[in-house]
């Protein structure tokens, strides 16, 4: 443990300059991640080799499994032994860990997703930057869910949402996804890593010797690990607070799905991060994320100087919903531009969060490694209020 | 020298559950089996251990009826979950109870990468030959020919024969027995737990209820007459000829062998790098 600490604070030192997917990897490691298991991936590799060579330093582990599925299901076992563990993938490897996604949310594992996405759908261009995933993010299980994601959009926040992701995952005993995508996770930025004592470190809520109730609290029930004496039944099917399975009963069902989405829908105000400008006086509010929020600082700038003010809402949480900020930003705006790298999936939830209080455009791009220029985006900004 | 506790199943479940296996199930046996076993071994209880079982009537023998730390994880990926468990916590055994189905059907990927690991986990396999609980569709395991409710005119594909597939990827212990074996079988488990390496037992198993009676059997009993007479030990099958072996299950140990396990490999590597990085 005593080498440990030393690793750690030799790696603690202020500014560097990283790979976006380093990044990440430093800053599950700076959250307390010690397991590491996945499948290669483009391109969520780095993450991966980077893990590989450092969690043996730490005393963690790390293996490359045989398929995704496998990947998570290593990660939820490590978790249950009491370990912080996290995998990576891309858009394909995304689809299969969906099965074990439902099991973390439904058996409340802490645990922490990273989804590297790529143009898609199906194999799309393995090397290219997509945002297809955002409703995969949140509907890509089966059954009622609360999903929770984060995007990140610098290499600064790769670090910072990597930590804030594993606390999110302790704090609501629920897997988080960090969506983060190919020019973000590929690009290499500096970036300040903050003094490891100055890091907010959020660790699970263990029981006390006696507990029985492991389970389906609306304030989040403790977490026993395995191996010390609570002999704890987990398990994916319905189950009560104790763990005991309940396959037919309508009333335990449904208390548990109001239960653990009511956990994370409740607690919304307290996961939701934004980064917010001029919401209160623009004409034109544009909602964004990830690497194609990097265009909006410059467009705001070109706008200016066209006599049209550009506010902003850039989602660091994408699920839940922000609701209420993208609201504000429609009462006060005459339009709201949503720029993606997709067909529209932001867009339609921008669209039905505003409820008409503004019209709501799009500006899409896919596949091709092709960003969404603050040319093109300026254009349909000043299109929008014509 | 004080006399042996004798061996009690209820010792080592949960009070107030009702086991909810079909009668003549025989997930009973190899819930017996494994936990004489344990009880042989010195294990006053179960707190030593971990479980982890995918879906199927196989995957409810330890979840959540053993007093214990159990994971009843999805269909087919146990294995994956108890190697995260294993590898975090290696002083704890780690057994894993799965249907064919559910082992060498869906999840077969994992068993073989498992023994290729020499991951230092017991798994059983209870073959019944089909998927019971979800009403008798055909198994990777059923053999050629049988009716079931997915192979209306007979099953037209070949059975797998797990346990030599298990051999051939690395394991370290493997044994086949029939729950008509229970001696073998209770002795198989023993060996299974304390097994440096990767444990597999194989447990052919009656399902009356979505396999027997639609095949001809009258009752359990029956059944397990058909095994014992099915039943081959190994020596006895390396004398006998493709043509007679049709149709039988070849039973015994077919490996017993220690290598360096997967743990083992993995404490070497931290030690060599928190050295490297040291430096």
């Amino acid at each position: 443990m005593e080498r440990d600490a030393s690793l750690v604070r030799k790696m603690a030192s202020r500014t560097r300059f990283w790979q976006g997917n380093e990044a990440c990897a430093e800053g599950a490691i700076a959250a307390g991640c010690r397991f590491y298991a996945g499948y290669p991936i483009t391109p969520a590799s780095e993450i991966f080799e980077h893990m590989a060579l450092r969690l043996p330093q730490l005393g963690g582990i790390e293996v490359q499994m045989e398929d995704e599925m496998a990947s998570l299901g290593a990660v939820i076992g490590a978790s249950w032994a009491g370990v912080k563990a996290m995998t990576a993938t891309s858009g394909p490897g995304f689809s299969l860990m969906q099965e074990m996604i439902g099991y973390a949310f439904m058996t409340e594992t802490p645990c922490v997703v990273v989804d590297v996405q790529r143009a898609g759908p199906c194999t799309g261009q393995a090397t290219k930057v997509g945002q297809g995933d955002v409703m995969q993010a949140r509907w890509g299980i089966h059954g009622d869910y609360a999903a929770v994601a984060l995007a990140p959009n610098s290499v600064q926040e790769l670090f910072d949402l990597t930590v804030r992701a594993f606390n999110l995952a302790e704090a609501f005993r629920t897997p988080v996804i960090l969506l983060s995508d190919e020019i973000v996770s590929h690009m290499l930025e500096s970036l300040v890593v903050p003094d490891y004592s100055q890091i907010e470190i959020v660790n699970r809520k263990k029981p006390k010797m006696g507990d029985s109730k492991f389970f389906m609290s609306p304030d989040v029930a403790p977490m026993p690990s395995v191996g010390e004496g609570f002999n704890v039944a987990v398990t994916g099917s319905t189950h009560d607070e104790t763990g005991r399975r309940f396959t037919a009963d309508q009333a335990v069902h449904q208390r548990l799905v109001k239960t653990l989405t009511g956990k994370i829908m409740n607690n919304a105000d307290k996961i939701i991060d934004y980064e917010a400008y001029n919401e209160d006086a623009c004409d034109v509010g544009i909602v964004s994320f990830g690497c194609t929020s990097r265009a909006v600082y410059e467009t705001v700038e070109r706008a200016k100087k066209e006599g049209v003010r550009v506010g902003f809402v850039r989602l660091k949480t994408i699920w839940p919903f922000p609701e209420e900020i993208i609201h504000r930003l429609a009462q006060n705006a005459k339009t709201i531009v949503v720029p993606e790298l997709n067909m529209r999936e932001l867009f339609y939830e921008v669209e039905r969060t505003v409820k008409g209080a503004a019209p709501v455009f799009s500006v899409n791009k896919v596949g091709g490694g092709e960003m969404i220029t603050p040319e093109e985006l300026l254009a349909e900004v000043l299109r929008s209020v014509k | 020298m004080a006399e042996a506790e004798p061996f009690s199943m209820k010792r080592y479940l949960r009070p107030d559950l009702t086991l909810p296996f079909c009668v003549g199930c025989g997930c009973v046996n190899v819930m017996s089996s494994f936990l004489r076993a344990a009880h042989e071994l010195g294990h006053k209880d179960l707190s030593k251990f971990v479980f982890c079982s995918g879906i199927g009537c196989s995957a409810w023998i330890p979840s959540p009826y053993l007093m214990a730390d159990s994971l009843h994880v999805l269909h087919g990926r146990s294995i994956p979950v108890a190697l995260g468990v294993k590898v975090m916590k290696p002083e704890l055994n780690v057994v894993v109870f799965g249907g064919d189905g559910d082992i060498v059907g869906i999840g077969l990927s994992h068993v073989i990468h498992a023994a290729r690991r020499n991951l230092p986990i017991a798994v059983v396999m209870v073959n019944n030959m089909i998927y019971g609980m979800t009403g008798g569709q055909v198994a990777p395991t059923t053999p050629l020919g049988i009716k079931t409710t997915t192979t209306p005119y007979g099953n037209f594909e070949y059975a797998l024969d797990a346990t030599r597939l298990v051999v051939a990827a690395g394991a370290s212990y493997v044994a086949r027995w029939t729950t008509a074996h229970g001696e073998e079988l209770t002795r198989s488990m023993k060996k299974a737990i304390t097994t440096k390496g990767f444990a597999f037992i194989e447990a052919a198993s009656p399902c009356p209820t979505a396999f027997g009676r639609r095949i001809g059997f009258k009752d359990v009993a029956e059944m397990l007459r058909w095994f014992r007479d099915s039943s081959i030990p190994l020596e006895q099958a390396s004398k006998m000829t493709e043509k007679e072996l049709e149709g039988k299950i070849i039973v015994g140990e077919y490996v017993c062998r220690e290598k360096p396990t997967l743990t083992d490999n993995l404490s070497k590597i931290l030690k060599e790098a928190q050295q490297n990085a040291a430096i």
